[in-house]
């Protein structure tokens, strides 16, 4: 059994709710312990530190001070959270004078942080430590081939951490082939959605969405999986946005990457949130159970 | 503070752009290059010819997506997106309009979201951004609002945590902090 | 004789002067026993320098001499030179290193001075002690080796050779020429490569003077300056060199192909071969590694056709052993390979090549008859050129490889020669500074070559347009206009950077050299001293030290030819007298400094039972003296007694 401290992200409460329920549903099967941090705050993200960067620190090291109390690696399903707490966690460490003014602050709840935490993001938790072999080990449901483009994102891999290759990653197309599925081809895997500027600049964003939606069925996806809840909510929420804006119909269900594996887990929709998706999963599983069927009665 | 390159070296984020050879690379990779008033590499000039309000009432670096992708690829490890950061931060602060971007009410809203409940509540921040910038928008967002409601990713009340309140007294201890240097 | 010691401390203008305060050091010298005159001077290692000190060994009977200045990797020599010359033991001489040492490292004026005046006082301690000395002179062996046979040690080679000294020439490959030899046309001038190059080879081969060793390589290197040993395996060709006539049938009849290491791997060669026609020598090699009968001991058809009956499947590597007096390296370049570039799609996309591989392929006797071909045969009708490929990069090489502005130029030139073709050149700064090379630049703009200043983001063929549709896209931005632009073209080439060749820590070990932070070999002195290594009696030329073209390549080749002769003419060499002496009357005979010695230059006397320092081969590096369990070992000019009273002096 593996520990971790878990930070879940404010969006996997709404917006991202499917995130939120499947990696909890995944947790226990893959012999992860993901322990919720205790009263944890927003991390600040993109916002916080584009309007104020020392309040945006200070915001994220509470949870970094409270995460240390743990002694455990704090994870994030969140790609957003994840790039957020592991900067401010960078700055801190490099700069003691920062670090001094953070805990100056942090002393008035009652918190101090040494640096001592290590941010970890889902996804490399799953490739580095539980890694595909062994989630391929637990497949019950195997997904029989079917067609997965694999939507890294920005924030997965970039500013490099060392962990997957930024131009060309691969670590996601390996998880998604341990399910039993079929990892496309991909090339604007690690392109960017539009991020939080569907909000603002929804023109713009829809443009790049459906440049990643084009690509994605240009290669033959049956879906798209990603691990960010902003990634998600733009592809698979606004996909019927993309359709009247550019006259297309796509219709490719977008599912968490926790939402797959829980699939190929055996575990039932409900529990992986597969209702909360906008473009109905319903072509991927009754397509894994189509094949299973074919497969059963021998054909 | 000599000057705006100086400026912007000090601030967290802005500190290697004396590297930059103007090569281009993060303009070239850049999702959004052609929208900004001023592309990344150009903001570096700008900088460098002491453009302060050009640069900090422009647009630009409010439609940085954060995709790390010009900051991967400089050659001088310059850091460009960390750099719209900084300068953000410094537009935000010293109160500069900006023209031609709804971006900054988006993110003022999503931080006073933040400071109210200790999490961000989605409906209640964008509740607030459309009120400050353009309420009939809000009926274009409808459909798209309307179908996350119903798939239970659209919550109307706002859940509390108690972290609020030590947020709140983080932030005023800063304030102090600030105040007293 | 009582010691007189003269310490001088010098100003080297506001170099150490405007830390230090130079006055007060002398004043605190006067004062230190033994110290007759204490001065401060402007510049200690002018004339009117080295004469204060020359006149107070004449008019105050001085005999032991402090110089407090810059490091004696600078200055040791012209200080030691001048004692001498005003009859003082070059031994009897310390210096006082305040510069690099002191003045130059803080800001922090009173430290300095306090710092200045314990180096002083430490090295005035240690004069006292120090014993003259004398160095030994060696004999010069006349023989020179260059090692490489591209156009710089070709050019040294030649250069050495023509004053009638032998030279043995080796050369890894099996024929001379280098990358100079896969060249199409030279800038500026458009020379072509193979024209200008081929009659330096043919010279090489017939000199009288010049052994060459092709497909060989050195082994092993001992020695010292006049006095290297060097072990050189020849390796194998099969091919006997005294009866091959060099006909080429082998070659043509051999039915194995292999991608051709000359061609940049475009195209093919045969198991038995030489790299191009005007190979020298013009002896095939049987490539072990792809040859039907060493894989499985099929085919032979080689030998069955030729006439001369050359082909010998049991000959053996063959090792020499030459001597020599003095070494130059000319070991060349590598090019980068942009593979780790995933963005520029080489090897992922068709039709984006390196500049070596279309050098290869716009050459008239290449594999494509000097055709300019897309992968399906067809001629591209638009060609993207892209600088600063792997250099000005801190991901790959942070230096700038000199040559490929202009050699992208050319390539531009050569293609608007060969083709209709639109060319498009993507650069950051033109760096076009020789002779002739803003003329070229201006030539290749008038002929309609377009200059786009921006380093491409990425190459991709997913089309966002129509007219995008089957071509490689280059996403970039203009950086003149500022906005981000995408152009559709049928050919990128890279020009890729001169990166040092693969084995080059190995060769820097083999030959006891060092290398500079980029890997390059490291030359003395960056001014001063640029074929020089830190090594005495081996030399550095050509793109081996730093990325360079042919002009600068063929100056630094002669330059380090003319040190090699230097030392011919002068036919000796002085050996530094610093050696560690054994006494023999402790010595118990353990060996233990006959290990530790990373020279070879301790013997062991078998009749005696005690071991021996070779002089001339002992650096001086003082490992033997530490390592030896009785304390029988001294370091001349580091006995103990200086050392201590050094150390004693620095705590003042």
């Amino acid at each position: 059994m593996k520990y971790y401290s878990y930070f879940p992200g404010c969006s996997s409460e709404a917006t991202a709710k499917g995130l939120g329920l499947s990696v909890q549903a995944i947790a226990k099967p893959l012999d992860m312990e993901l322990i919720e941090l205790e009263d944890w705050t927003c991390c600040g993200s993109t916002p916080y530190g584009s309007l104020d960067e020392r309040e945006a620190i200070l915001v994220a090291a509470r949870n970094l001070a409270l995460a240390e109390k743990t002694g455990l690696d704090l994870v994030t399903p969140c790609s957003s959270c994840f790039v957020t707490l592991y900067g401010a966690n960078l700055r801190l460490k490099q700069h003691a004078q920062l670090m001094g003014e953070v805990n100056e602050a942090l002393a008035v709840i009652n918190l101090e942080y040494h640096g001592e935490v290590r941010v970890r993001q889902l996804m490399e938790v799953l490739f580095g430590d539980i890694t595909p072999e062994v989630i391929a080990s637990k497949v019950n449901q195997p997904l029989n081939g079917l067609k997965v483009a694999p939507y890294y994102g920005c924030q997965m891999v970039r500013p490099d951490y060392g962990f997957d290759d930024p131009e060309s990653p691969q670590s996601l197309d390996r998880i998604v082939e341990s399910l039993g599925a079929e990892a496309v081809p991909y090339p604007l895997k690690n392109r960017c959605c539009g991020g939080s500027l569907i909000i603002p600049e929804e023109g713009l964003a829809l443009g790049l969405i459906r440049k990643l939606l084009e690509n994605a069925v240009e290669n033959g996806a049956q879906c798209l999986t990603t691990p960010c809840p902003l990634c998600q909510m733009n592809l698979d929420a606004y996909q019927s946005k993309v359709n009247s804006k550019f006259k297309t119909n796509y219709n490719l269900p977008v599912l968490f990457t926790s939402q797959l594996i829980g699939i190929a887990l055996g575990i039932d929709p409900i529990s992986l949130g597969l209702n909360t998706n906008i473009v109905s999963p319903s072509q991927v599983l009754d397509y894994i159970s189509k094949v299973k069927q074919e497969a059963n009665s021998g054909t | 503070m000599k000057n705006f390159v100086e400026e912007v070296t000090a601030t967290p984020g802005g500190e290697n752009i004396r590297a930059c050879i103007q090569c281009g690379i993060c303009t070239g990779s850049c999702p959004v290059a052609n929208e900004m008033e001023y592309p990344p590499r150009e903001i570096i000039a700008m900088i460098r010819a002491g453009m302060r309000d050009e640069v900090l009432s422009s647009n630009s670096m409010w439609y940085c997506l954060s995709c790390y992708m010009c900051t991967v690829r400089c050659p001088r490890g310059v850091k460009p997106t960390e750099m719209a950061h900084a300068l953000e931060c410094l537009a935000n602060q010293q109160g500069f309009r900006v023209k031609g971007t709804r971006t900054p009410a988006m993110y003022r809203s999503f931080v006073s979201s933040i400071k109210g409940n200790g999490r961000v509540h989605e409906f209640g921040m964008m509740f607030r951004y459309y009120l400050a910038t353009n309420p009939l928008a809000a009926l274009k967002m409808l459909p798209v609002g309307l179908k996350l409601f119903l798939r239970k990713r659209m919550p109307l009340i706002p859940k509390r945590v108690k972290g609020k309140e030590d947020l709140s007294k983080l932030i005023k201890k800063l304030g102090e902090i600030r105040g007293s240097q | 004789m009582e010691p007189r010691i003269g310490v001088y401390i010098c100003h080297c203008g506001s170099n150490i002067a405007g830390i230090v305060d130079v006055e007060e050091v002398a004043r605190f010298a006067q004062e230190l026993d033994s110290v007759v005159v204490a001065r401060d001077y402007k510049f200690m290692c002018s004339e009117p320098g080295q004469e204060l000190i020359k006149n107070d060994i004449r008019d105050l009977g001085i005999n032991r001499v402090v110089v407090a200045s810059c490091s004696p990797t600078m200055h040791e020599p012209t200080f030691r030179r001048a004692c001498h010359e005003a009859g003082v033991n070059p031994y009897l001489f310390e210096m006082a290193n305040i510069r690099e040492h002191c003045s130059w490292v803080t800001e922090d004026k009173q430290e300095a001075t306090e710092k200045a005046k314990a180096l002083v006082s430490a090295a005035v301690r240690r004069v006292y002690y120090q014993q003259p000395l004398e160095t030994r002179e060696v004999p010069v062996n006349a023989n020179t080796l260059v090692v490489g046979g591209g156009i710089a040690g070709i050019q040294a080679a030649l250069k050495v050779a023509d004053s009638e000294h032998k030279v043995y020439l080796v050369e890894k490959e099996p024929s001379i020429g280098g990358h100079m030899a896969q060249l199409d046309k030279t800038f500026p001038t458009l020379d072509c490569s193979a024209c200008i190059l081929t009659p330096k080879m043919t010279l090489v081969g017939s000199h009288p003077y010049i052994e060459l060793m092709t497909y060989s390589q050195v082994e092993e290197v001992s020695g010292y300056i006049g006095n290297f040993k060097v072990r050189i395996r020849k390796k194998a060709r099969y091919v006997d060199e005294d009866r091959c006539t060099g006909c080429g049938l082998c070659q043509t009849k051999c039915p194995w192909k292999v991608d051709s290491e000359f061609d940049a791997g475009i195209g093919k060669r045969k198991a038995i071969y030489t790299p191009f026609p005007q190979a020298v020598p013009n002896i095939p090699v049987i490539d072990k590694e792809h040859c039907a009968y060493f894989l499985k001991g099929t085919c032979r058809l080689c030998e069955k056709v030729c006439e001369a009956e050359a082909i010998d499947f049991e000959q053996e590597d063959k090792i020499v052993e030459v001597e020599v007096g003095s070494i130059i390296l000319a070991t060349g370049f590598n090019v980068f390979d942009p593979t780790p570039i995933y963005q520029y799609g080489y090897k992922r996309l068709d039709n984006v090549i390196t500049s070596l591989e279309f050098e290869r392929m716009v050459n008239s006797a290449g594999p494509t008859d000097g055709e300019i071909v897309l992968k399906d045969g067809s001629h591209p009708r638009s060609v993207a050129i892209i600088h600063c490929v792997g250099s000005r990069d801190e991901k790959y090489h942070e230096y700038c490889s000199r040559v490929c502005c202009m050699y992208s130029m050319k390539l531009a030139h050569l293609i608007k020669e060969h083709t209709e073709a639109e060319v498009y050149e993507f650069y950051i700064d033109i760096r076009s500074f020789g002779k002739g090379f803003e003329e070229f630049y201006n030539r290749v703009l008038n002929e309609g070559t377009i200059f786009i200043r921006g380093r491409p983001a990425e190459i991709t063929n997913i089309a966002e347009k129509p007219e995008e549709e089957g071509k490689l896209i280059i996403q970039f931005e203009d950086t003149l206009i500022g906005r981000q632009r995408r152009l559709p073209v049928d050919m990128v080439i890279l020009s890729c950077a001169l990166e040092p060749q693969p084995d080059a820590e190995t060769v820097a070990r083999l030959f006891n050299i060092s290398r500079s932070a980029d890997g390059f070999f490291l030359e003395r002195h960056p001014k001063l001293d640029p074929v020089a290594t830190m090594t005495d009696g081996i030399f550095v030329a050509g793109c081996c030290q730093s990325p360079k073209d042919i002009p600068d390549t063929v100056a630094q080749a002669s330059a380090a030819a003319a040190e090699a002769l230097a030392m011919i003419s002068k036919g000796k060499v002085e050996i530094e007298a610093a050696t560690a002496v054994i006494d023999e009357r402790i010595c118990s005979g353990c060996q233990t400094c006959k290990l530790i010695c990373p020279f070879g230059a301790i013997s062991f006397d078998e009749e005696k039972e005690v071991c021996r320092v070779n002089e001339a081969l002992c650096k001086g590096c003082g490992a033997c003296v530490g390592g030896c369990p009785s304390d029988a070992i001294s370091l001349n000019h580091f006995t103990n007694e200086q050392i201590v009273a050094q150390m004693e002096g620095m705590l003042v």
